[in-house]
């Protein structure tokens, strides 16, 4: 017998409703390296796995926005944690996606790319009850009241996510999604899709309830027209539709969801390594006013 | 001279059409098997000597029957004829006349914003909202059905369950989904529930000669095997119902296709062997378009042509509206629809 083990190649698949299905269709691609040396296959998504995963973000939208923020923000730090656990695994996928395999520059921009994630998902963990501090008010009013401005979280949030940044612009676009109680369709990087599904099983064992995100792979041009026009989908964040690749994907996927009046975050230049600031956060948020009488 | 030739030949040859089991010829149609139920023994005999289930066989009918692709204009046929089929019920103990009154608003107009959505066949309610209902859907063409026997359990004395009947049909039903005393079936005294049926078959009537159809409920959930299905369907269309049903919507396990499969071949078979039409209802469970169609695929490759109408076929079902009229949405506008664009009921 020889000493050599069989390799045991892992099948990447989608993350939808807190389970693992292939994708619908049953087809998959390939996935590359930089220099076109192939690393794994990767489900293709098609546009009922879109609509699966909208369903699935819908019927979890209720218990993680009504989940209190401090509980949220328990849940997303957890995540952190449990990444930082399996940082060898993301360095060496960020290492294969956007560089060459093996290479050691590679692997220490990878390296800090991953920290730099991970370190994100804490801050944006601790915003989780602050929030409303700064989005919220109490309105000076002409009347006995107190009024009070509350951001609420929108519903479900489409999310293509960045197309060069495989994890950080991943972590960068999702989690200020999700931390303020909206749930998330997110459609990985086409081309590097691995570290956003393996995201995906790091989510899946770290309290995240099932539906609060779901990751799709495939053809981003595929399965942004029927999220953009997904009547049960409130609002879309279009950071992977950036370049001259997709810049007419954008414009199609905004009159789309003008539809149902859809929140629209338009694609724009992000250095993903500088600080986010907490605009992605803020874009979808819905202010509740309420008025109580001020009782004497 | 031709008539009496005809009617002494009438049973050596191939009856020529069915008739509808709330038809008056249909007692003249059952009038053979008298004998059969002549006497507790030889109804126990007949149900008895029924050939068995092959449960595998039929739940393995059924999925196959559940896996046919029904695509653009058959799949937007298929939920039209869906929508008109469905007993939109509502048999809750908060019911009030304001949500009765909402539900048949709905049945006339399920999607508001789309007047080509057709109505649905009947509202089911209990016997005490008839009334209400009947009132909000004057003139629309729409069945008021209401259970009546001491629903959901049918633990009742059987004046009680004639009065609840009788009431129901006074107050305007045009329809009575009756339950069987299960009990009394799986202990074997099958004789007591068909003449339970008979009896309430008669309560149906009303003074002008006319008669409110009868369904019966079997709750199927109960019943444990496919034989009981099997024997109980029979025994009920031999009563004379117009209708059999499968649940009450009311326990765990509800209308599943094997089992509205088992119902569809004995309302077939029994057209085959009597020349009367028996109409079926899947109740409870049923919640997604998808699994609509397939409970129409399995209507139309089983019992035929002759019961996809809403005269013969049923949905007994609340949600699934919702869910057609989303699926309707999405095929009409290319675009995903969602609840928010449906009404909470």
């Amino acid at each position: 017998m020889s000493d050599a083990r069989l390799s045991v190649l892992k099948t990447y698949k989608l993350f939808v409703g807190g389970k693992f299905p292939r994708s619908e269709s049953g087809r998959v691609y390939e996935v590359t390296d930089s220099q076109g040396k192939w690393l794994a296959n990767a489900p293709l998504a098609s546009r009922k796995d879109a609509r699966d995963a909208v369903v699935a973000a819908r019927k979890a939208f209720g218990g993680w926005s009504g989940a209190t923020a401090y509980n949220r923000g328990q849940v997303l730090y957890r995540v952190a944690e449990m990444l930082e656990g399996r940082r060898e695994q993301f360095v060496a996928e960020v290492a294969d996606a956007e560089g060459r395999s093996g290479k050691k520059s590679d692997t220490a921009k990878a390296a800090a790319q991953v920290d730099a994630a991970i370190d994100r998902w804490v801050w944006y963990a601790g915003w989780s009850d602050k929030i409303a501090q700064i989005a919220g008010s109490a309105n000076p009013v002409a009347g006995p009241y107190f009024n009070l401005s509350t951001p609420e979280p929108t519903g479900v949030v489409a999310v293509l996510a960045p197309q060069e940044s495989s994890f950080l612009g991943l972590v960068s676009v999702l989690a200020p999604v999700i931390v303020t109680g909206n749930t998330a369709v997110v459609v990985a990087s086409e081309k590097s899709p691995l570290p956003a599904l393996s995201l995906a099983e790091v989510l899946a064992t770290s309290d995240v309830p099932g539906g609060v995100v779901n990751v799709l792979s495939g053809r981003t041009g595929e399965l942004v027209g029927p999220l953009a026009a997904h009547q049960d989908v409130n609002a879309i964040d279009l950071a992977g539709a950036y370049g001259e690749l997709h810049g007419e994907l954008a414009v199609a996927a905004e009159k789309a969801a003008a539809d149902n009046l859809k929140r629209v975050l338009r694609p724009a230049e992000v250095d993903w390594a500088a600080a986010p600031g907490t605009d992605r956060m803020l874009s979808f948020l819905e202010t509740k006013t309420v008025w109580h009488p001020i009782g004497i | 001279m031709t008539g009496s030739y005809a009617r002494r030949y009438a049973h050596l040859v191939t009856m020529p059409t069915t008739v509808p089991a709330y038809g008056n010829e249909a007692a003249e149609r059952l009038a053979p098997m008298a004998d059969v139920t002549a006497s507790d023994a030889a109804l126990r005999r007949f149900l008895h000597g029924l050939p068995g289930v092959d449960a595998v066989g039929l739940q393995a009918r059924a999925a196959t029957l559940g896996t046919r692709s029904i695509k653009t204009t058959a799949k937007a046929y298929a939920i039209d004829l869906a929508i008109s089929m469905i007993d939109l019920t509502t048999l809750e103990g908060a019911d009030t006349p304001g949500k009765v009154r909402a539900l048949c608003a709905k049945g006339v107009h399920p999607d508001p914003t789309d007047q080509t959505v057709p109505q649905v066949a009947a509202i089911c309610v209990y016997p005490d909202m008839v009334a209400t209902a009947k009132a909000a859907l004057a003139g629309s063409g729409i069945h008021v059905a209401s259970v009546a026997t001491a629903f959901p359990a049918g633990r009742a004395a059987l004046p009680v369950k004639l009065a609840d009947t009788r009431d129901a049909v006074a107050a305007g039903a045009d329809e009575i989904d009756m339950v069987i005393d299960r009990g009394a079936f799986l202990s074997g005294r099958y004789m007591s529930v068909f003449e339970e049926i008979k009896a309430v078959k008669e309560a149906c009537r009303r003074a002008d000669g006319t008669a409110a159809h009868l369904k019966v409920i079997f709750e199927t959930g109960e019943l444990q095997t496919y034989d009981n299905v099997r024997r109980v369907s029979w025994l009920a269309m031999l009563a004379g119902a117009d209708f059999i049903k499968t649940s009450t919507g009311k326990v765990s396990v509800n209308a599943t296709p094997p089992v509205t499969l088992l119902m569809l071949e004995a309302v077939r078979d029994f057209a085959a062997a009597t020349g009367v039409q028996v109409g079926v209802k899947p109740a409870g469970g049923i919640r997604t378009t998808k699994d609509a169609i397939k409970y129409l695929v399995m209507v139309n490759e089983t019992a035929g042509d002759a019961w996809m109408t809403p005269d013969w076929f049923r949905f007994g079902a609340s949600s699934l509206l919702n869910d057609l009229l989303m699926q309707r949405q999405k095929l009409s506008t290319g675009r995903y629809s969602g609840p928010d664009y449906v009404t909470v009921d």
